[in-house]
């Protein structure tokens, strides 16, 4: 039975980011026209690109990719006058399980990830901007390639933009399904044609990141952002949100809820909220564990449903806020399992640069398989955490240590689990037949 | 050109690779290498030895250099595809949703496994990693559109009415389309299409939040459009933001100073795939479309 959320939970719903979706054909460059769109453009290019980054720097905007890196401090990192040309790239490479944000807001309002676009590319001057989107995302890459079209015609795009004097081409490039393109420097050398592999920083992109130029790379939701602190200033902006974490996040809530979806809110929100938004938990289902933001962030449990879903807050209660992918799991769905999918995926999609990550995950797979065909041992268990002692910060990116993180908090809250496992008290969830290559 | 490529890719598509090629800065055609393989997938159905060579000729790089590109790829196929790409999500999500009994009973019904096509050359069945859609799961795509909450029956129902010859209408995406039709929009070409790109209203779960403020009457207050961006001077000597209006100047004189930077640090740069091992250096000597490698040597 859907419930009704409480008026004071109801007042943290912030729509920003998400406020044209409903609106008839939003991804038309007409309609976006007529709510705004386009207007935070005029006023940038009146503005001297320094004051563009200084104002994104005063917003507290923080990147929506999952990192949380402050967004004007990056901006600010690109060295001007140097001769070389600067490059924007946009990850909308989309992956981390239970994200499900980025396409949305691609498919239903394409253009005001293109004004973002320009007016970032304008602030660092770029010439050229690219935006990687997820090769998957068909929908969306249709979208967003007939927006940039829409763009060009109207002069928002091309040679001297509104007769600023300024250039920018944008380029819509579909990727190809690896999950490691969401990685940022992975990214960039897929955009450069070669598979895409992680790279050893220092040097960072942004002076040596597309073509070993001076480069931004910004997630969808976060440029996405910057037309509407462009509009209303860096103190509106901070209205919403924490002080050190501002503005909206858009929350995806999946799994054991009467309403899954996407909820834009104050960050800051927490666990009890979003599932009173979500008109609560499903009949018979009680909370039991969840990710506050991908896979990649350890999981967290009924315990925390009263932690304050902000970069700081999220950290000190153990975890990552990462892409605030909330996806709740219940009293009926197994930790064990649930963590074992998740690595058959890492073992998936780990790029095989770096050995720890690329062993690592391919023997915990064998080691959780066994576990849940019922042959699991007690030295399973020390194995799996010395493994992930082995994987985490031995790896080039995040991809190995995301890779563990549902290994050791599944371990820290739901030992018992394990062991219902190993010593047979749990019927096994894997037959067998699975077990090849696992002794 | 061997003429075992002349033969299977013709002038249209060697046109279109010259436009893949126009997207990207003459000196790094080697980005145009990911939208290539799609492009030879939409003539294939798949990337076969003669696309790979194709790619290789068009961009002047060997061709183990393109297979070890294009075989790290999931969406690169090594094998005949079937008209239609099944994919099922089976992660976390979507299994312990129902994703798991998707993908099993279909594979049962079709009697293909992971990767396999129909002996109907119709549905090439795949399980997935995320999808991006967990506020719709469990879910599969055909050809990458959704279709939302699938389960066991429906699957059925819908690979079915494919083999049929129909194509049912996915929950949110554009009408169906062939993996090849889909393969050239991925090499960036628009859905050409009558209304395709129109196609699809965004699903509740999508709209949830938005609509929960809308229906409580929750806006962000105080959002003023034509809030001043401060400039540099602006906060110490508390002048009005019009009284700098002569600093903001340089906004246009630094766009136009950026454009002979663009030239002169393209030859001061080195890419980054110079640090790769030699092998990966593009080999000027090679065959190539563009003579801009030939004036660099």
């Amino acid at each position: 039975m859907t419930t009704t959320p409480r008026r004071e939970v109801l007042e943290k719903l912030t729509p920003v980011l998400t406020k044209r979706w409903l609106s008839p054909n939003a991804w038309t460059i007409r309609t976006y026209e007529q709510l705004d769109g386009y207007q935070a453009l005029k006023k940038a290019l009146k503005a001297h690109p320094d004051d563009l980054i200084q104002l994104i720097k005063d917003s507290g905007l923080r990147g929506r990719g999952g990192a949380g890196f402050p967004t004007g401090l990056k901006w600010g990192f690109i060295p001007q006058g140097d001769g070389k040309p600067h490059y924007l790239v946009v990850n909308a490479d989309e992956g981390e399980p239970g994200t499900c944000k980025d396409l949305p807001l691609m498919t239903h309002d394409p253009h005001s990830l293109i004004e973002g676009v320009i007016i970032a590319s304008y602030a660092i001057r770029a010439q050229r901007a690219y935006i990687y989107i997820r090769g998957e995302a068909v929908h969306a890459a249709r979208r967003l390639r007939n927006a940039v079209l829409e763009a060009y015609d109207k002069g928002y795009i091309g040679r001297n933009i509104l007769g600023s004097g300024f250039d920018l081409d944008v380029v819509v490039h579909s990727g190809a399904g690896a999950y490691i393109c969401g990685e940022e420097t992975a990214l960039l050398d897929s955009l450069e044609g070669f598979r895409g592999q992680p790279r050893l920083r220092p040097p960072f992109p942004a002076t040596h990141g597309l073509y070993a130029s001076p480069t931004v790379v910004n997630n969808v939701g976060t440029i996405a952002s910057v037309p509407y602190i462009v509009l209303g200033g860096a103190d509106w902006w901070k209205t919403m949100g924490t002080e050190k974490s501002s503005g909206p996040m858009i929350y995806s809530l999946s799994g054991r809820i009467n309403n899954p979806g996407q909820y834009e809110c104050s960050m800051g929100i927490t666990l009890r909220e979003l599932i009173e938004l979500a008109g609560g938990m499903q009949p018979g289902h009680q909370l039991r564990f969840w990710t506050p933001g991908g896979s990649s962030t350890p999981l967290l449990t009924a315990e925390h449903i009263d932690v304050p879903l902000d970069f700081e807050s999220v950290a000190a209660a153990g975890s990552i806020l990462g892409t605030t992918a909330t996806q709740i799991f219940s009293d009926q769905d197994c930790p064990v399992y649930a963590t074992y999918r998740w690595l058959e995926f890492y073992h998936h999609e780990s790029c095989g640069k770096c050995t720890p990550c690329r062993e690592g995950n391919y023997w915990m797979v064998r080691v959780y398989r066994r576990i849940l065909a019922g042959e699991g041992t007690h030295e399973d268990l020390d194995t799996l955490l010395d493994t992930c002692d082995n994987i985490l910060g031995r790896s080039f990116c995040g991809l190995g240590d995301g890779a563990t993180s549902p290994v050791t908090s599944s371990l820290q809250h739901f030992k018992q689990d394990y062991l219902d496992y190993i010593e047979g008290r749990k019927a096994p969830r894997l037959s067998s037949k699975q077990l090849v290559g696992a002794h | 050109m061997t003429s075992n490529t002349v033969e299977i890719f013709d002038e249209d598509v060697r046109q279109r690779a010259r436009e893949i090629l126009a997207r990207y800065p003459a000196d790094r055609t080697r980005s145009a290498l990911l939208p290539l393989l799609h492009l030879v997938q939409s003539v294939e159905g798949h990337v076969s030895p003669a696309g790979v060579e194709f790619c290789a000729d068009v961009l002047g790089i060997n061709k183990a250099q393109v297979g070890a590109v294009a075989s790290f790829y999931t969406m690169y196929k090594r094998r005949p595809t079937g008209d239609y790409l099944v994919s099922v999500c089976t992660n976390t999500m979507c299994n312990v949703l129902g994703g798991q009994e998707v993908y099993d009973r279909l594979s049962e019904h079709l009697g293909v496994g992971h990767d396999e096509t129909t002996e109907d050359g119709t549905i090439t069945l795949e399980h997935a990693e995320c999808l991006a859609a967990c506020d719709y799961g469990p879910v599969l795509t055909v050809n990458y559109d959704f279709f939302d909450n699938v389960d066991p029956d429906t699957a059925v129902g819908l690979v079915e009415e494919l083999r049929a010859g129909r194509r049912p209408q996915p929950s949110r995406g554009a009408r169906l389309c062939t993996l090849k039709e889909m393969s050239l929009q991925l090499a960036g070409f628009p859905d050409t299409r009558e209304g395709a790109v129109a196609d699809g209203v965004p699903g509740e779960p999508t709209l949830r939040g938005l609509r929960l403020a809308q229906e409580h009457g929750i806006a962000v207050p105080g959002f003023d459009p034509n809030t001043p961006i401060k400039k540099k001077d602006d906060g110490a000597s508390g002048q009005p933001a019009t009284a700098a209006g002569a600093a903001a100047q340089p906004a246009t004189a630094a766009g136009a100073a950026a454009q002979p930077a663009t030239a002169a640090g393209a030859a001061a740069n080195k890419p980054a795939s110079d640090a790769k091992p030699a092998g990966d250096a593009p080999k000027p000597q090679e065959g190539t479309l563009r003579g801009a490698k030939e004036e660099a040597k």
